[in-house]
């Protein structure tokens, strides 16, 4: 796990190491153990290291043979054992044991098409000499994160933007239209960034860079094809426990400790008790627990960490930890957020840091790949309700949705009914299972200044949503359909990014996935949807695939998903009357006219009620925290942005 | 207008849409239509009318036809103090 940077100049144009250096001093938190460059005319590729496998040898960046393929490379391949075996049958020299240098002879191998061979989590840019080209590749479900950008002196990449906007013609400016995505899906689009003139690379697509001519190809994508290969249940739960097994035990593979957190739910739990069941003996396990009940889930954690026996350690984080970590949770997010969830990963990580661990396994993905949200049970609700919609039976399994949430569980029935309700139109909708959660985050565009929203008059997000949907997604069942919407817009540009690798890099720590081996995902969209939700059971077929591994409380336990307070956390004193001082600074009327996204008159009102501690619903909440990370995003990183760290 | 409709689109105006103006508040409007309030926000709205009218919101009086709109607001509280 590292940090990549470089650029790729004109011809006869040559790289200045200075510039290369200051880009990967950005990303110096993704690898504090060693930098390395490689120059060569108007080329310069850049490596901050975390050194995990081959620690001794696996110095980047990295060369073949005879130094015509150079390598800058973050992530692991976790199947790398097995590649470099073939390879040496090839007739494959190696210089060390290190995963990176498997991509390079592979790279030899198959050029651009070795991508298809990789199990793993990874960014990397190939500089082949001999072709002039620069060939960069994103793992298939965005683990990694990757940018880049084309400007008047060449074309830019790195690992995170900030290592981008060190460079001088890069514009360090907000794009109203990413702005506008993330208050609509809480997520840009990619190739689209908050930051104008700045592209993402898409999971699961490659750049070729050949001669100034710049390709972006998909290689692998999502598909769903439930009646394809259509499995009974036992051979489901078998095929599954298999796949999972070895996607942890390929993902133990290092030359230093892997732990694993431990968050109280499923997940996590059955991650540990596959690390267990795989014979190792001494495991340690991190959590957070939260000093507000409301989302404390510390008794499951300890709960969990006896029953498998790990050795465990948790952070209590209170809600002025939140208010006070949120400035830099967002210099490491790059982005606006909607909640203040990313805030307790950064602590977490921060722990297991001092712990002196470098790599934990979590259990990301699971929700998405096996069907485990809520998201999904409150659409196939309210399509059963839909086909009857004077049904008095029918809406009451609207109880069963969000049992965490206390101020949906205070609602009457016909409330209830009410905020559920089905529009007619909304039945033939692509989108049907995500229109509430869009609707409603669509209303925090109020906030929006004058010049913002002209600015936005001829765009529409839900148009750009849809041009992205894949060819094949009409063929889909409805819930293989909100799955992918999940698995393709929220999980890359959220869940593994925002509260994901920029959380646990921000203390040099590596997430690894097991749920997110593509070999897991490729057989879960093979299953039926029933398989994945009996009727309303979430995530049916992992609870009975593991079974007894973990304890029964927490495999029958109503799925609390990962949350943290908003508003309240930037209470000074945690009381009502003050906040932070940085809050009334960037939310000022003189901070947000500066800034330019925002009403100064609106926001006004909304840090008035957020001081009196007012603020209850979801949408003031998600309004409060997307505002503010925002003004935190002008502020770090264009404002005040640095030259070098 | 009354002196509870006055109160009340002051309220409105000022918390829950932030002074924005511009958006249209008839009587009849529904507040979850419009997306004035969210699933989670009925629970602020009960706050404010029991502190500011002085009327106690019991259980079974949550539901829609009494709170879900200005008209529907004004009848509940008159009727609540009669």
């Amino acid at each position: 796990m590292c940090g990549i940077a470089g650029i790729v100049k004109r011809p006869s144009v040559a790289v200045e190491k200075p510039l290369l250096q200051r880009m990967i001093g950005m990303v110096n938190h993704r690898g504090p153990d060693a930098v390395g460059f490689h120059l060569s005319g108007s080329v310069g590729l850049a490596h901050a290291r975390l050194s995990i496998i081959d620690v001794g040898g696996g110095h980047q960046p990295m060369h073949n043979e005879d130094k015509t393929v150079w390598i800058t490379f973050n992530g692991e391949i976790f199947n790398y054992v097995e590649l470099r075996e073939d390879l040496i049958k090839k007739g494959h020299r190696f210089q060390t044991q290190s995963d990176t240098e498997v991509i390079v002879h592979l790279y030899e191998e198959k050029g651009e098409e070795c991508v298809h061979d990789l199990n793993g989590q990874w960014a990397f840019a190939i500089w082949d000499s001999r072709r002039e080209r620069l060939f960069l590749s994103r793992d298939r479900l965005g683990v990694r994160p990757l940018f880049y950008a084309q400007t008047p002196e060449g074309f830019v990449f790195g690992s995170e933007i900030k290592s981008l906007l060190v460079v001088p013609s890069v514009p360090r400016a907000i794009d109203r239209q990413a702005l506008d995505e993330l208050f609509t899906f809480w997520v840009t689009l990619p190739p689209r960034t908050i930051f104008e003139g700045v592209s993402e690379l898409p999971p699961g697509h490659s750049i070729i860079l050949e001669h100034g001519d710049l390709q972006v190809k998909p290689y692998w994508t999502l598909d769903y094809n439930p009646s394809k290969g259509l499995m009974q249940e036992e051979e489901a739960r078998e095929g599954l426990l298999e796949l999972l097994l070895d996607a942890v035990r390929i993902r133990l593979r290092a030359d230093v400790p892997v732990g694993a957190y431990l968050s109280g739910g499923l997940d996590s739990t059955v991650i540990a008790a596959l690390v267990k069941k795989l014979g190792t003996t001494h495991l340690k396990t991190f959590s957070i627990a939260f000093e507000d009940k409301e989302f404390d889930e510390s008794s499951f954690q300890n709960e969990a960490s006896q029953f498998l026996g790990t050795d465990h350690q948790g952070v209590i984080c209170s809600s002025q930890d939140i208010g006070r970590a949120f400035p830099e949770v967002i210099w490491h997010t790059e982005k606006p957020v909607l909640r203040t969830a990313p805030a307790p990963l950064f602590l977490l990580s921060k722990l297991v840091r001092e712990q002196g661990y470098k790599v934990v396994l979590t259990g990301e993905g699971s929700d998405e790949i096996l069907g485990g949200y809520d998201i999904f049970k409150e659409a196939k609700i309210r399509r059963f309700w839909a086909k009857y919609p004077d049904s008095k039976f029918r809406p009451v399994l609207l109880r069963r949705l969000y049992p965490y949430m206390k101020n949906i569980q205070s609602q009457s029935d016909a409330y209830l009914r009410a905020f559920f309700h089905v529009r007619k139109e909304d039945v033939e909708s692509p989108f049907f299972s995500h229109l509430p959660r869009w609707d409603m985050t669509s209303k925090l565009k109020v906030f929006y200044s004058k010049a913002t929203a002209d600015s936005l008059k001829s765009c529409d997000a839900m148009q750009t949503i849809e041009g992205l949907l894949p060819s094949r997604y009409g063929q889909w069942d409805h819930f293989s359909q909100s799955q992918y919407l999940e698995a393709a817009h929220l999980l890359p540009g959220y869940i593994l990014s925002s509260q994901g690798d920029r959380m646990a890099m921000a203390h040099s720590i590596e997430g690894r996935f097991p749920f997110l081996d593509y070999r897991v995902v490729e057989f879960a969209s093979r299953l039926s949807p029933q398989l994945k939700m009996k009727v309303l059971n979430e995530k049916y077929l992992l609870k009975a695939a593991i079974g007894d591994m973990i304890p029964r409380s927490i495999r029958n336990r109503h799925k609390q998903p990962y949350r943290a307070p908003d508003s309240q956390s930037f209470l000074a004193g945690g009381k009502a009357g003050k906040l932070f001082e940085y809050v009334e600074e960037l939310l000022a009327p003189r901070a947000i006219q500066e800034g330019g996204m925002f009403d100064a008159g609106a926001v006004g009102k909304l840090l008035e009620k957020a001081r009196q501690g007012q603020i209850v619903s979801m949408k003031d909440n998600m309004a409060l925290v997307g505002v503010l990370s925002t003004q935190v995003v002008i502020d770090r990183f264009i404002t005040n942005f640095p030259r070098s760290v | 207008m009354s002196s509870i409709e006055t109160e009340l689109r002051k309220y409105i105006l000022d918390k829950l849409l932030f002074g924005r103006t511009e958006v249209a508040l008839s009587g009849d409007a529904s507040f979850l239509e419009s997306g004035i309030i969210d699933s989670t926000g009925v629970l602020e709205l009960v706050s404010f009318l029991e502190e500011q009218f002085q009327v106690k919101v019991e259980d079974e009086d949550l539901i829609p036809a009494n709170l879900d709109s200005i008209n529907a607001i004004v009848r509940y509280v008159e009727k609540k103090r009669k």
